[in-house]
């Protein structure tokens, strides 16, 4: 087994009467890296993360995290992970210091030690002014932050968040990215499940696609982009009276079946034109042929699709599957 | 797991539950006031027409049995809690922490001590000054307080149980009810077993709680201890013997 590799899930089965929740989850994480499960609902996302955080046994498969065997020893694994579920299992009635202090009691903390690692905590997460008070009247953010909290206490080496950020407002969202970098630039390794794309596109460094309790891509944020959808080479010259000759040079880079167009779409800035192209390559083509037309350009790039597209491409395409 | 790390652990919990009890005093209703309530009903209301009009002595027959009507209805709401707080999703954190599976729920059922003790402060405190007399002596009625308060430890894992299978905390009331309501009543709590027909009377026979109140009745009255004492013992090693390993089971696999 290559020590390299934090989480390790081969053939994950788990059915729930009618239901096929895992059909053969394979999944691996490189220790001090994030992994960004994404999936629509209901697609086994909470059901792989409570397998892995050995809340739950599968029927078959096996998982190993940092280094233990889920199945085998469920309470060293526990020693060496942190869980954040989906809904925030904070104590409502306990205060969000003895919510931390009970979390550290729990994992062998002197009383002493418990209460300076649930200050530090609430510091960390800017909860200190309301460290006395029940979670009862924390708001949804607060209570993210104390859960998350709750998950640190024990310094684990593996995190397991799962959605995270469901129902935080954007900014709140964003914060709570900042704890996940930092997390990770503190050695910890984290595995989040979102339905948010942007979120995995902005946290992971590899993305996991699931559906129907199946893995059905795995890559980083940039090469699910270039594998699944088509880039989009867009040039703007700056002499708008050019662009005849930049959709003539375009065509030649076309990808198959393809031509250049103007880019007249609604809320698209004019004065550019874009055409789908198969690969990187297409530059390095278009870049002499500009030069030798003498076309000046204020822009020249190339565009990956958004996740969204990349998504739904996937999604979409194990669905013609199925009907076929 | 070594058994003082569960020890530790479920202190820790227990400590937990009880930080939320003293929160809400008012969850402490169903062990104060309302024994206060029942042993008030039938000593005034039905109490004359069930001891040919001599309240007082019916008191005295009544509250050791009031006593255990309402131990076995204090375990109700530790079920309901239980549910209630697996829903929530705090058990997910306990599970995922290298502790017993077993310290919450032990925690939980330390931390009734304190109910079911409120359960004897207040039948007891309120009985005495309605009127009923311990006969016997101090030492022998702590006996008695401390075997109720056993016997509720040992009860309240059916409800625990129940709160492990039932989907809603109003379902695990409702079932609870459905069978603390004939344990209760169909014991000689309220009347003198050789009035009831004779079915009845058999059912009574083997119901727990019918030694339980007897052995309380010999503690605070005088009587026959030794013989329901034991009894009530057996019954309690009993009810660990299946209901524990039936509630971890059934919290095992609640996921």
């Amino acid at each position: 087994m290559t020590d390299d590799l934090v989480v390790r899930a081969e053939g994950l089965r788990k059915r729930f009467g009618k239901t096929q929740a895992l059909d053969g989850v394979d999944l691996s994480m490189r220790r001090g890296t994030v992994l960004g499960v994404l999936g629509p609902n209901g697609a086994g996302k909470t059901t792989a993360v409570r397998v892995l955080a050995t809340l739950l046994t599968p029927d078959a498969g096996s998982a190993f995290v940092a280094g233990v065997d889920v199945l085998k020893n469920p309470s060293e694994v526990r020693r060496k992970i942190g869980l954040t579920g989906q809904y925030a299992s904070v104590d409502e009635d306990l205060t969000g210091v003895q919510n931390l202090v009970l979390i550290g009691r729990l994992l062998d903390l002197s009383g002493r030690d418990a209460r300076r690692r649930a200050g530090e905590l609430l510091q960390w997460f800017d909860l200190t002014e309301a460290a006395q008070r029940r979670a009862k009247t924390y708001s949804g953010g607060m209570r993210r932050r104390l859960d998350l909290a709750a998950s640190l206490v024990g310094h684990p080496e593996v995190i397991f968040l799962d959605e995270p950020t469901t129902g935080l407002d954007p900014a709140k969202r964003e914060d709570m990215w900042g704890v996940v970098r930092t997390q990770v630039a503190s050695g910890a390794s984290v595995l989040l499940t979102t339905q948010y794309l942007e979120e995995a596109d902005a946290l992971a460094d590899e993305i996991v696609v699931v559906n129907h309790g199946r893995v059905i891509a795995q890559d980083t944020p940039d090469g699910l982009k270039r594998t699944t959808g088509g880039q989009t080479l867009r040039v703007r010259p700056v002499d708008p009276d050019r662009l005849p000759d930049v959709l003539r040079l375009l065509d030649l880079v076309a990808a198959p079946g393809t031509s250049a167009s103007l880019d007249e779409a609604a809320g698209a800035r004019p004065g550019a034109a874009s055409v789908p192209v198969s690969g990187d390559e297409a530059l390095d083509k278009l870049i002499p042929a500009l030069r030798a037309d003498r076309v000046e350009v204020t822009e020249l790039a190339l565009h990956l699709p958004s996740l969204d597209e990349v998504f739904h491409a996937l999604t979409g395409r194990v669905k013609k599957e199925q009907l076929v | 797991m070594s058994t003082m790390a569960v020890a530790r652990h479920s202190t820790s919990l227990a400590h937990r539950s009880l930080i939320k009890t003293l929160r809400t005093p008012e969850a402490l209703i169903d062990v104060t006031i309302q024994p206060i309530i029942f042993l008030m009903l039938f000593t005034y209301l039905f109490g004359g027409a069930i001891a040919n009009g001599d309240r007082h002595a019916y008191l005295q027959f009544l509250l050791p049995g009031m006593l255990a009507q309402s131990l076995a209805m204090g375990g109700m709401a530790l079920g309901q809690n239980l549910n209630a707080d697996i829903e929530k999703g705090v058990f997910d954190r306990f599970r995922s922490l290298p502790i017993s599976r077993a310290a919450p729920l032990i925690g939980a059922v330390l931390a009734d001590v304190v109910r079911y003790l409120s359960v004897c402060v207040a039948i007891l405190g309120f009985g005495t000054i309605m009127g009923f007399r311990v006969q016997t002596g101090v030492l022998p009625a702590l006996a008695a307080v401390g075997l109720s308060i056993a016997f509720g430890l040992c009860f309240c894992w059916i409800s625990v149980w129940v709160g492990m299978l039932a989907r809603t905390p109003g379902a695990v009331q409702g079932i609870m009810f459905l069978l603390i309501l004939p344990l209760t009543f169909g014991s000689d709590v309220y009347v003198k077993t050789d009035t009831l027909p004779g079915v009845v009377q058999a059912f009574v026979s083997v119901n727990p709680i019918t030694p339980l109140v007897a052995a309380i009745r010999g503690l605070l009255l005088g009587g026959p201890v030794a013989g329901p004492l034991v009894t009530t013992l057996l019954w309690m090693a009993g009810l660990l013997v299946v209901f524990v390993p039936l509630a971890l089971r059934g919290y095992a696999r609640r996921a």
